[in-house]
């Protein structure tokens, strides 16, 4: 039976019908459905991890105990987990072990576009990457089988456009998956999995020769293909990028490399051999083309094809008729973009209605003369956009208390303001807020705790206590964390407050000696913890069109069309159906023209 | 039709994930190959949302080429002028008339148009534009939710395509106390396309 599915829900059927038995990942953008989907399924543990360095420690712990484990996480969690991957290539593992990476080519909700096909050939294991969800489920079975086949880590590389693109998949169950027995006794094996110098030094040409025998083993294998048609044109492309090749050089020889590392070279110097112009198609970085061009095989590759951004039709259409290839024609006539009639307002993203994240902003955008604001990744990222504009730095997950001590160390003469959610909290703000205790920055660090992780669609963590397969358990609290650091300024404070925030923050910003830590509490409004109130209105006898809680940035104050006549501005007005009553614009309001409705 | 090019466009929140999921899966149901594919880095906090869903005997790229999307179904008047160049000049608009100001609006000093001009701009590239308010009709069938079956039902009713499958797919989709709230919605849909 054909179903459509999304690579990411294919990569879960395929880990699943692999006979995967613990699989763990922390949420991040395109990959965070393939857990979500994963959890739904029986007989597997499907974990959040704190980050993805302990997932992919997890995965690699279950592996080495002879289950099959996977570990999933965005293209920039690779980079957390990297230390504990490059050493994981040395030891091996016994039960197959499965690294999805989902890239981001076009960075659509990222801080880069790294092409993570580089990891697989600096930490010298094999890497999958499939073009659709059928092969998505197929290639992730196959992970499984190639990693126990040659005792190694497998990745399988996803991209933004595969994981959210749903095509259709065969979910009828192929015979003999999924039948487990139990877990055999642990098998110790330290001459392995303890990679003490000695070892290392022992496994390396192990490692070495592994590649060329898995290299050997593509050069047959079906993951590997070519589509034979007019040879005067040959592409080898992976990937995506497959999907707009067979699309737009219809008839043409396409070689599709399913294992892009390491590269099936013979099939790829063969192929080359029997066409007249070679063209190397690939997303970002050009890795085929490197090692097509090392084998003194000259090719069309990014000297025409984007460097950057992810591929379309359109982009890699337009570089294949520079290059004079004979690329099909679209369907319809060429029609150049004619520029709008009529000028569009651009819709940016906003911080919801009642989003418990506003009266911390609205506070410290008024302290742009005493204050820097270290910021970190989740939704308050989006303090950064008007009206707040009160972000002055944001380079990696947890980087924000990091970076906060650094310039106050360096003689900062304002006040560095550490502005971290609770998820990333849990994912890397323990070991740098330990590191201003130990070194005494006098830095703020104020935890925006909303009970989720909120920017990548509502996935619990530590801070909630609820497991991903829904067991309610410990939840960690914040402010003791940072008391048991021998912070003695700890605060906590209402959200919504905006007097308590403020006064709390300035008391923060006193102290001397070490840092200080203020816990915003208030909920995400898509939690269930969210209250709702009586929503506000306004009293448009009373507003005065200052523009005040304009400055509050919420989507559910308007414009009204009613003009206050001596400034002639436009009065405010709120939507009642988008308003959620959290009452911060009434609190901003100097007239207190905004008032909280009956309630109904 | 063995080819067909859809772009769904709208607001977070405003179900049009759901609407393009339920397209992709007619295109199945009625032979085809389909795939869909969507952007929502920001949906949740009111942020654009693009989805493209195609049919074709063997569809290869999941998204459309700018200029040759067949169907825009626009969940939000604005977004349908901002996308409107993506579709295949005489092509069709479907817009649902629902305008939600964005922050640039609210909060900048960007103005809203007026639909008198948007709907021009659409007429000018679109070969048809058909107008409904999702929002009443989804209203009138009995609940607010049901503007994508809405639309959906707008869109059946120009493709050439038994409206059965289309409306077996919706029911697929909603939770069965819905069924007939939608069953209502999708026909008052097909109806508003003259
Ligand atoms: C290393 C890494 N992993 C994952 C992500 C994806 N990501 C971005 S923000 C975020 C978490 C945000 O949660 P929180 O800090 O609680 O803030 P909130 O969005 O709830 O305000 C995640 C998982 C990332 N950018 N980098
Ligand atoms: S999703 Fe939650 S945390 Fe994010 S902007 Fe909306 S209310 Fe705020
Ligand atoms: S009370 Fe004011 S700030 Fe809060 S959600 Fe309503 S309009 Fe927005």
């Amino acid at each position: 039976m054909k179903q459509l599915l999304s690579g990411n829900e294919a990569i879960a059927l395929g880990a699943w019908e692999a006979g995967v038995r613990y699989a763990s990942a922390y949420p991040g953008t395109p990959s965070t459905e393939i857990l979500e989907a994963l959890a739904q399924y029986a007989g597997i543990v499907a974990e959040w991890a704190s980050n993805e360095k302990v997932a992919l420690d997890a995965a690699a712990g279950a592996a080495f105990g002879g289950a099959r484990a996977l570990a999933a996480m965005k293209h920039v969690g690779v980079n957390v987990a990297a230390d504990s991957l490059m050493s994981l290539s040395y030891t091996g593992v016994r039960g197959g072990f499965v690294l999805v990476s989902a890239d981001d080519p076009g960075a659509f909700s990222s801080q880069n576009e790294q092409d993570n096909r580089h990891y697989a050939r600096f930490g010298k294991f094999p890497c999958l990457e499939p073009s659709d969800s059928e092969e998505a489920r197929q290639f992730t079975r196959l992970a499984f089988d190639l990693s126990e086949q040659f005792e190694c880590p497998v990745m399988l590389r996803s991209t933004t456009r595969l994981s959210h693109s749903k095509s259709p998949v065969d979910v009828t169950m192929p015979e003999g998956a999924r039948e487990l027995e139990p877990l055999p006794p642990f098998e110790r094996r330290p001459d392995r999995y303890v990679i003490i110098p000695a070892i290392a030094r022992r496994r390396h040409p192990e490692i070495e020769q592994r590649l060329l025998d898995v290299a050997a083993w593509g050069e047959t294998a079906p993951v590997n293909r070519i589509e034979w048609g007019d040879r005067s044109v040959g592409i080898v492309t992976c990937g995506m990028a497959y999907q707009y090749a067979r699309e737009l050089f219809p008839g043409y020889s396409i070689l599709k490399i399913g294992l892009v590392h390491p590269l099936p070279l013979q099939m790829i110097r063969d192929f080359a051999a029997q066409v007249d112009r070679l063209v190397i198609a690939e997303e970002l970085d050009p890795i085929i083309e490197e090692q097509v061009r090392a084998m003194g095989i000259d090719c069309i590759g990014k000297d025409v094809f984007p460097l950057v951004g992810e591929f379309t039709l359109a982009n890699v259409r337009a570089a294949a008729l520079k290059a004079g290839l004979p690329v099909a024609a679209p369907d319809v006539a060429e029609v150049e973009a004619e520029p709008p009639a009529l000028d569009v307002p651009p819709r940016p993203p906003a911080l919801c209605p009642g989003c418990p994240h506003r009266a911390f902003f609205f506070t410290i955008s008024r302290w742009q003369n005493k204050a820097i604001f270290s910021g970190d990744i989740g939704c308050y990222s989006m303090g950064v956009l008007p009206p707040f504009e009160a972000m002055d730095m944001l380079v990696s997950m947890g980087a924000s208390i990091g970076m906060a001590h650094g310039v106050k160390q360096a003689g900062a003469q304002e006040t560095p303001i550490a502005i971290i959610g609770d998820s990333t909290f849990f994912h890397s703000g323990l070991a740098p807020l330990a590191n201003a205790v130990y070194n005494q920055s006098e830095i703020v660090v104020a935890v925006l705790d909303n009970r989720i992780t909120a920017m990548t669609g509502g996935q619990e963590h530590p801070g909630t206590g609820i497991t991903l397969q829904g067991a309610e358990g410990q939840r960690i609290e914040i402010a003791p964390i940072a008391r048991a650091m021998g912070i003695e300024h700890v605060w906590e404070v209402d959200a919504w407050n905006l007097k308590a925030v403020r006064d709390t923050l300035r008391k923060a910003m006193e102290v001397k000696g070490g840092p200080s830590v203020v816990v915003v509490k208030g909920a995400c409004v898509f939690t269930p913890y969210f209250q709702r109130r009586p929503v506000a209105a306004v009293d448009t006898e009373k507003c005065i069109a200052c523009g005040s809680c304009f400055r509050v940035g919420c989507p559910a104050i308007l414009k009204s069309d009613e003009i206050y006549a001596t400034n002639g501005k436009h009065k405010s007005r709120i939507d009642p159906l988008l308003c959620t009553g959290c009452t911060v614009c009434m609190q901003v309001c100097p007239t207190q023209a905004i008032y909280q409705t009956g309630g109904e | 039709m063995d080819k067909v090019n859809f772009l769904f466009v709208g607001v977070g929140g405003q179900g049009t994930l759901t609407a393009s999921d339920i397209a992709a899966q007619v295109g199945i149901d009625v032979g085809l190959d389909a795939k869909k594919s969507e952007v929502h880095g920001f949906a949740q906090r009111g942020g654009v949302v693009e989805s493209h869903v195609r049919w074709a005997p063997q569809v290869g790229s999941p998204t459309a080429e700018k200029g040759t999307v067949d169907y825009l179904i626009s969940f939000e008047l604005l977004e349908a002028a901002r996308w409107v160049d993506w579709l295949r000049p005489g092509g069709t608009v479907i817009v649902n008339t629902q305008q939600i100001a964005p922050m640039s609006v609210t909060v900048g000093d960007k103005t809203y148009p007026a639909p008198a001009p948007i709907l021009e701009a659409l007429a000018g590239r679109a070969g048809r534009v058909v107008t409904l308010d999702g929002l009443a009709l989804a209203t009138e069938a009995g609940t607010a939710r049901a503007v994508n079956t809405v639309i959906l039902g707008a869109l059946s009713a120009l493709l050439d395509t038994p409206a059965g499958v289309w409306e077996e797919a919706i029911v697929r989709r909603v939770p069965p106390k819905y069924t007939d709230v939608n069953r209502v919605a999708f026909q008052l849909g097909r109806a508003a396309v003259g």
